[in-house]
């Protein structure tokens, strides 16, 4: 990775993790300070994950880690380490788009589309555990991700209609 | 924004992590859930020279109520775990109003019960919360461990009483008194903001009458707030309109607001008097509480 060079880089701990993105196993060498967010966006050049607030409130870094949806930008990179990390550029094979996003396209859920990725990754670790929810439960389980342009309205129907498909999928 | 630089260690056994604070001293932070650590650290606000991340301490993870009823939350009990818990739902009604009410539901997945009243911010729900059941901290440190009342616990504004080289390790709640009753208000702008005001109240009642009640404050001073005054108004007596009002009259008088962007004092102080009577009118009146 680049770092700013202060001439004393040998004084720098760096760490060795291993783990897994989107199915694939990596190694990276971070020092203790890189955050999970700048790992995935810097390091592995994954950019679909955003940066937004920096502060925990905006939730367009969220990821998930073993399943779990995490806000990136408050975990540190070297607590990766023998985790499972999926961020939005998993969803899509390379013939097929996720059901989610389909459902973002169908429904017209973004506008800007920053908040995106995060709104599809926290709406997929809903899905993953509530195949069925109610529209309040889709507001709920996104109540953690700002968006500035839609009113949500169409970012719920977005996922209702990415469930109702991953339903109809079996 | 990143943190300035530190040491970091994930240290596998409470002992290694204990150790590891000791040689550290008055530089070293506990990691748990880290989501006060780490935006704190990324503002520089908090800049540790070690950072003693304790998720790889096995056996921290649990809630559960023992024998006698008392009910141990480890140190790295999740904010979601105890919100989709059963115990919870069943037996610790303040605990399972306010469980939902933190932060927003991505926080929950990584945000710890206990570190979040040893972070001790004054809008921290969970203080109040345990503080209204009698609830305790327990430290580990190199000559043993002890156990802290939530009252004597937090000291001030990001202020607790534990050592540099002492974890805490789990919180207690004890067993009930009687039929526990009990809820959680929170007034904010937003999901995930910090409380304008948030009510804790704990009742537990032998028959009709009121054997211990419980109230607390979030976010109206400088530390969460005991009404103990108001709590005393309830207590040896059967729940009536009119302990309800002096209750709400007294929690109002135990605060102390300040005006600020989220409200003016005077509104504050109204919102603690309403959120008190109305968890004790809908505790009165159960059919009511489901409608």
């Amino acid at each position: 990775m680049i770092i700013e060079d202060r001439g004393d880089e040998a004084e720098v701990p760096v760490r060795r993790i291993r783990f897994t993105i989107n199915g694939e196993k990596k190694a990276a060498e971070v020092e203790p300070r890189l955050l999970l967010a700048h790992l995935i966006r810097h390091g592995l050049r994954l950019t679909g994950t955003h940066t937004g607030c920096d502060t925990t409130n905006c939730g367009a870094c969220t990821v998930l880690v073993d399943g779990q949806a995490v806000k990136s930008c408050t975990m540190l990179a070297v607590q990766a380490d023998g985790r499972e990390i999926e961020t939005v550029e998993g969803l899509a094979t390379a013939s097929e788009l996720h059901p989610l996003q389909e459902g973002f396209k169908e429904e017209h859920g973004l506008q800007c589309g920053f908040c995106t990725p995060g709104m599809m990754m926290a709406a997929k670790a809903l899905l993953d555990r509530n195949p069925d929810p109610t529209e309040e439960d889709v507001r709920w389980a996104l109540s953690g991700n700002l968006c500035r342009c839609t009113g949500y309205q169409n970012i719920v129907k977005s996922v209702l209609w990415a469930a109702a498909k991953l339903r109809s999928e079996g | 924004m990143y943190p300035s630089r530190f040491r970091y260690e994930a240290p596998q056994s409470l002992a290694a992590a204990i150790g590891l604070l000791h040689d550290g001293g008055d530089y070293a932070k506990v990691l748990a859930g880290g989501q006060s650590l780490v935006p704190l650290m990324k503002l520089r606000f908090a800049s540790p020279e070690l950072v003693v991340d304790i998720n790889n301490v096995p056996g921290l993870s649990y809630h559960r109520a023992e024998a006698d009823g008392t009910l141990r939350i480890g140190a790295l009990c999740r904010h979601a775990d105890l919100e989709h818990s059963a115990l919870l739902a069943g037996t610790q009604p303040t605990m399972a109003a306010a469980a939902p009410l933190i932060a927003d539901p991505i926080v929950r997945n990584r945000g710890t019960l206990v570190g979040s009243i040893c972070h001790a911010d004054p809008q921290g729900d969970w203080a109040s919360v345990v503080l209204s059941l009698g609830g305790s901290i327990v430290a580990q440190g190199p000559d043993g461990r002890r156990s802290v009342p939530v009252a004597d616990f937090v000291t001030g504004p990001f202020q607790n009483v534990l050592e540099p080289d002492e974890i805490a390790i789990e919180a207690t709640i004890p067993p009930a008194a009687g039929a526990r009753a009990g809820g959680y208000l929170k007034l904010e702008r937003r999901v995930g903001d910090f409380a304008t005001v948030g009510v804790a109240v704990s009742v537990e009642t032998s028959g009709s009458v009121v054997s211990r009640a419980g109230i607390a404050l979030t976010g109206v001073g400088g530390s969460t707030i005991a009404a103990n005054e108001a709590a005393a108004a309830l207590t040896g007596r059967p729940l009536s309109a009119e302990s309800i009002s002096e209750a709400a009259r007294l929690a109002a008088a135990a605060a102390r607001p300040r005006t600020d962007h989220r409200g003016s004092a005077e509104y504050k102080r109204h919102i603690v008097a309403t959120f008190v009577e109305r968890i004790l009118d809908r505790i009165g009146q159960p059919a009511e509480r489901a409608a």
